[in-house]
């Protein structure tokens, strides 16, 4: 590890103030991709801020159907959340089955919809689900926010404060993990929003990172069924083909993993 | 005995390693202790233009930093392998210069092309990445076959076309003769994928020279001490043995990759030296996939032919051995005579044929790991006779027990002669835990449920407790492969044994005290193991190739045998009784059917006070021997893996997995059980998950966890582990040898099981999701144009 500055931030707007003060800073989030690239040498941050002890960026509330989960919100809160289980399960079992027990107690919702990894599980809730990313200075739509593989539309001292999204009528989760990295090689989450639209979105398994499906969502809106996915043709085109598996395999799992979604 | 032969007795070792209180190398602390970091080649294959450290140099904390150049200068020598082959054409192999820091070259990424020592690790990796080498880049090679094509970039002089060596065993006239009268043969064309070891403890050597004594110590992560002073001393010019001191402490894992003597130990030995600081060097694990040698990594074609009643009647083989950039250690040895020798599996074949070539690649070096040849021969001779009896029409198990050896001493046309064994009584007995009747219903109750459930056998055999010294000799090996043993009787009674076995995992500490406990009928709390330090252990050749039970231990028993003799002769002295009527007992030296005894501790105070011993009996009570073994030991054994596949994403489930195997005499069962099972999930590894891919730059893309899928609980079954076992008559103890089995005769298993669900004998390892999940595409390819 490169040495940097150290932070330890009590609010979300000073963690931001200390961000912009810095040459290039990283927020601290959860530390469950930071810290490992920080140690393999390949991130060199000249300030990390440490928003751990920021009390305004924790805790999940439900009001009606609405959900605002902060930031610093762990995965393994959001799993273990029994109102929230109840109003919208299939964040909780997508959240249950980041990484394992040590990742999920340390790792947030914040840090993982900001560093926006192509594989993570996290933005394609956000995205299927039409969450609204908040931030210390403004509200961002998740069609808006994910930008293409680790980028987002963040500006350099923005910090993500919470998400918040409509409970929908259904929805569901299915991953495909990779045999190594346990990360997602296909993950689809789709959501039945209250208007009976469905959103579909993809994970895992784009060249690009997380993205919507258009043809899962028009046959999902038109028949919220299993026997529905089956005619949808997955096209290999911005599908990613890696040693563990190429795009034809990636289509494949796209369409199992929209069926398995629906439970 | 409750500790004796045979006893589960829990393992001596393990409070240190369970509560944290191991010592392993990283964990010694010098008084004048610097660090040291490589500077290692970005490219798979470069021309070193220049260097410059002057910047490096520069920087806080730095001590030096020290090139190839003056290393050779120095006068320290190339890395060599200890095995030399002859090839075909009569001449020896063709191996490439190796200097622990590159000179001219780097051949592979990770070749290290300079060392940092400074004051602190961050302090001298900030200044490795200071260091400015101009590299001229050339053309790159990674696969063995492609290294072999006419025009393929030349990494080394004098291996002309990449070619180390091209060899051969058995009759190839009569081998072809026999397949073109076969009345069926299957033809194959079989891939052993490339594995990193993966030791849960990194690489690691701490390097102290002494000046005013004139003496080196290293403590490094080692499997063999003694062997790595030796090198280290005969060809690495370090010091002369007596002069350097090698300590292999607590060591976590080595699975044959800690064997070799690596360029980092050589190079921190001569830098403490240049720089006056004990100088410590710690892999991390980025480093690990890039310089721990690699395994495995054949492509091979083999043909085996049947007569009309399905008894083989030839088998032939080619094989190309990625040897990766320079010769490791053992390397030659693993392709050849750890491998070809076992191509006759536990079968009568009269005719084999095989040749191989071993390559030159722009890779990390290949050489020995769990298993060491014999995984890839078993690879080959079941993965041959399973798709046969599918060919053929036959039952798999009824196929093998037709063309069984059962008669023993067996001589087979490479080389072997299998000294005992009963291959039947091994596949009866995982048959019945395997339920193999009950097989027909379990799938169709899996495709009741949408799964394809498969099931597959593996009979394999393979070859420990190396070696006989003077046949290893004759073929090659620069060493020879007996063991020693001390056997120190203190004056209170409490025995010291100095093995030049290590325990790497193994549970030597427990289970060579049970043998102790067992001769002497004392508890396992009074004895203790010393190993790994050649100040204290007279010589030793270490422990790889499942021979610290049949070599290591069989030195012990006859140290042992010398003790109690002396023990008698002083209780017959004492008690005034013959030596043949001495007894040992319950902690006690008794004449036989009297009441007159010595305590145990008595006899070893009467030893050492030497106030009343026989006339003319030197004082003390401490032996040694040396073991030379006359035979290889042959484990064998039928595994019999069963699993199911989700034919939507190809994801493979091993769903049962039944082990039977023949070690001879057992010593701790519960240790032998945990080397099956850990020998399993290596197996399982191989077959399903991991694989060293590298790019057509020779960049490692399974560099990382995130990339490279070790086995995890999750992805392994319950096994359900069986003995059948014969005696081995090559050693005093009957001991054949099981760490490696697992590993060996695994893989073929499942490969088998899950070609037999899906319908397709096409599949390589690793059978990844994507992998079965393809190969499944071709069945339903195939079916729909048909």
């Amino acid at each position: 590890m490169y040495e940097t500055n150290f932070h330890k931030a009590a609010t979300a707007q000073e963690a931001a103030a200390l961000l912009n003060r810095s040459e290039d800073g990283k927020i601290l989030a959860g530390g469950q991709t930071l810290i490992p690239t920080m140690k393999q040498r390949l991130a060199d941050p000249t300030d990390v801020i440490d928003v751990s002890a920021a009390a305004d960026l924790r805790g999940i509330t439900i009001a009606g159907d609405q959900v605002t989960i902060g930031a610093m919100t762990t995965h393994a809160e959001v799993a273990g959340h029994a109102a929230l289980a109840a109003l919208c399960p299939s964040i909780c079992k997508l959240a249950a089955n980041i990484g394992d027990p040590a990742v999920r107690h340390r790792g947030t919702i914040g840090g993982s919809l900001a560093n926006n990894d192509p594989a993570a599980d996290y933005p394609a809730a956000a995205l299927a689900l039409n969450a609204r990313i908040h931030t210390t200075s403004r509200e961002i739509a998740a069609d808006d926010f994910f930008e293409g593989m680790f980028t987002t539309a963040l500006e350099d001292d923005e910090i993500i404060t919470a998400v918040s999204f409509t409970a929908p009528a259904k929805g569901g989760y299915g991953k495909f993990p990779n045999p190594a990295s346990r990360y997602a090689m296909a993950g689809v989450f789709v959501a039945k929003l209250a208007d009976g639209s469905a959103r579909v979105a993809v994970t895992g398994a784009g060249e690009d990172g997380v993205h919507r499906h258009d043809g899962l969502e028009a046959a999902l809106s038109a028949d919220w069924a299993a026997s529905a996915v089956d005619g949808v043709e997955i096209s290999l085109d911005g599908l990613l083909s890696d040693l563990h598996g190429n795009a034809a395999y990636r289509a494949n799992l796209v369409k199992v993993m929209a069926k398995r979604a629906l439970g | 005995m409750s500790e004796g032969i045979g006893a589960r007795v829990l393992r001596k070792e393990d409070k240190r390693f369970i509560t944290g209180k191991g010592r392993y190398t990283d964990d010694i602390i010098e008084s004048n202790q610097a660090y040291a970091a490589f500077v290692r080649s970005p490219h798979a294959h470069a021309r070193i233009v220049s260097l410059d450290a002057s910047a490096a140099l520069a920087m806080e904390g730095v001590e030096t930093v020290l090139t190839g150049p003056e290393l050779v200068a120095d006068g320290i020598g190339n890395i060599i392998c200890g095995w030399g082959i002859t090839s075909k054409d009569g001449t020896p192999m063709n191996m490439g210069a190796w200097s622990a820091l590159a000179t001219e070259k780097a051949r592979y990424v990770g070749d290290a092309v300079a060392i940092v020592v400074a004051d602190t690790k961050s302090q001298a990796k900030l200044a490795a990445e200071a260091v400015v080498v101009n590299y001229e880049e050339l053309p790159v090679v990674v696969g063995a076959v492609e290294a072999l094509a006419p025009g393929a970039p030349q990494i080394h002089d004098n291996a002309p076309g990449n070619l180390i060596f091209d060899w051969e065993i058995g009759d190839l006239a009569p081998t072809d003769a026999a397949l073109a009268s076969a009345a069926h043969v299957t033809e194959m064309a079989i891939t052993n994928n490339r594995l990193a070891p993966n030791p849960m403890e990194p690489r690691s050597a701490i390097a102290t020279f002494n000046e005013a004594e004139d003496h080196y110590t290293l403590y490094t992560t080692s499997q063999n001490p003694h062997v790595a002073r030796l090198v280290l001393s005969a060809f690495y010019n370090v010091a002369p043995e007596h002069k350097l001191r090698v300590i292999a402490p607590d060591v976590g894992g080595g699975f044959g990759s800690k064997i070799y003597i690596y360029p980092e130990e050589i190079v921190c030995l001569w830098a403490s030296m240049k720089s006056g600081r004990s100088v410590k060097w710690t892999s991390d694990r980025t480093e690990a996939f890039l310089t721990d040698a690699h395994g495995r990594d054949h492509v091979s074609t083999a043909k085996i032919g049947f007569d009309n009643d399905g008894k083989i009647v030839g088998l032939k083989v080619n094989t190309k051995a990625n040897f990766g950039a320079y010769m490791s250690l053992f390397s030659s040895a693993v392709p050849t005579y750890l491998y070809a020798t076992l191509l006759s599996g536990q079968y009568d074949i009269a005719n084999i044929y095989c040749d191989v070539q071993a390559v030159y690649t722009n890779t990390v070096p290949v050489d020995a790991y769990r298993g060491a040849g014999r995984p890839e021969a078993c690879y080959v001779v079941e993965r041959l006779m399973e798709t046969a009896a599918r060919e053929m029409g036959m039952d798999p198990a009824e196929l093998r027990a037709k063309n069984f050896v059962r008669s023993f001493p067996h001589q087979t046309p490479v080389i072997m002669a299998y000294d005992s064994g009963d291959f039947d009584a091994n596949l009866k007995q995982a048959q019945a835990a395997a339920d193999v009747a009950g097989f027909a219903g379990r799938k169709a109750e899996a495709a009741s449920r949408g799964k394809l459930r498969g099931m597959g056998y593996s009979n394999y055999i393979e070859a420990c407790g190396i070696a006989p010294s003077a046949a290893v000799g004759s073929l090659g090996a620069g060493v020879g492969l007996w063991e020693s043993a001390e056997v120190r009787v203190n004056p209170v009674g409490t025995i010291e044994i100095l093995t030049g076995s290590h325990s790497h995992g193994q549970g030597h500490e427990t289970t060579f005290a049970q043998i102790v406990a067992e001769r002497f009928d004392l508890p396992t709390e009074n004895i203790q193991i010393v190993h790994g330090d050649t100040d204290k252990v007279q010589f030793g050749m270490g422990t790889y190739g499942s021979r610290s039970g049949a070599v290591g231990m069989s030195a012990i028993v006859k140290a042992m045998d010398k003790v109690e003799a002396k023990v008698k002769k002083i209780a017959a002295h004492v008690l005034e009784a013959g030596e043949d009527d001495i007894v040992i007992e319950g902690g006690a030296v008794k004449v036989a059917g009297t009441d007159k005894q010595m305590l145990w501790h008595e006899v070893g105070l009467a030893a050492y006070t030497a106030h009343n011993i026989p006339e003319g009996m030197e004082p003390g009570l401490k032996e040694s021997a040396f073991y030379d073994p006359t035979n290889f030991t042959f484990p064998a054994g039928c595994y019999i893996c069963e699993v199911e596949v989700d034919p939507e994403t190809g994801v493979t489930e091993v769903v049962q997995f039944v082990a039977s195997d023949d070690f001879g005499t057992i010593i701790n069962p519960m240790i032998v059980e945990g080397q099956v099972h850990g020998g399993i999930a290596q197996g399982i590894g191989q077959a399903m998950l991991e694989n060293v891919v590298y790019d057509a730059a020779g960049q490692q893309l399974s560099a990382s966890y995130m990339d490279y899928a070790m086995p995890r609980a999750d992805d392994l079954p319950n096994y359900s582990v069986h003995h059948a076992s014969t005696t081995c008559p090559g050693n005093p103890l009957g001991m054949k040898g099981c760490g490696e089995a697992g590993a060996i005769g695994s893989p073929p298993a499942v490969i088998n099981a899950i070609t037999d669900a899906i319908g397709n004998n096409n599949l390589s390892m690793p059978a990844t999701p994507a992998a079965v999940w393809a190969a499944l595409q071709d069945v339903s390819q195939k079916l729909a144009a048909e």
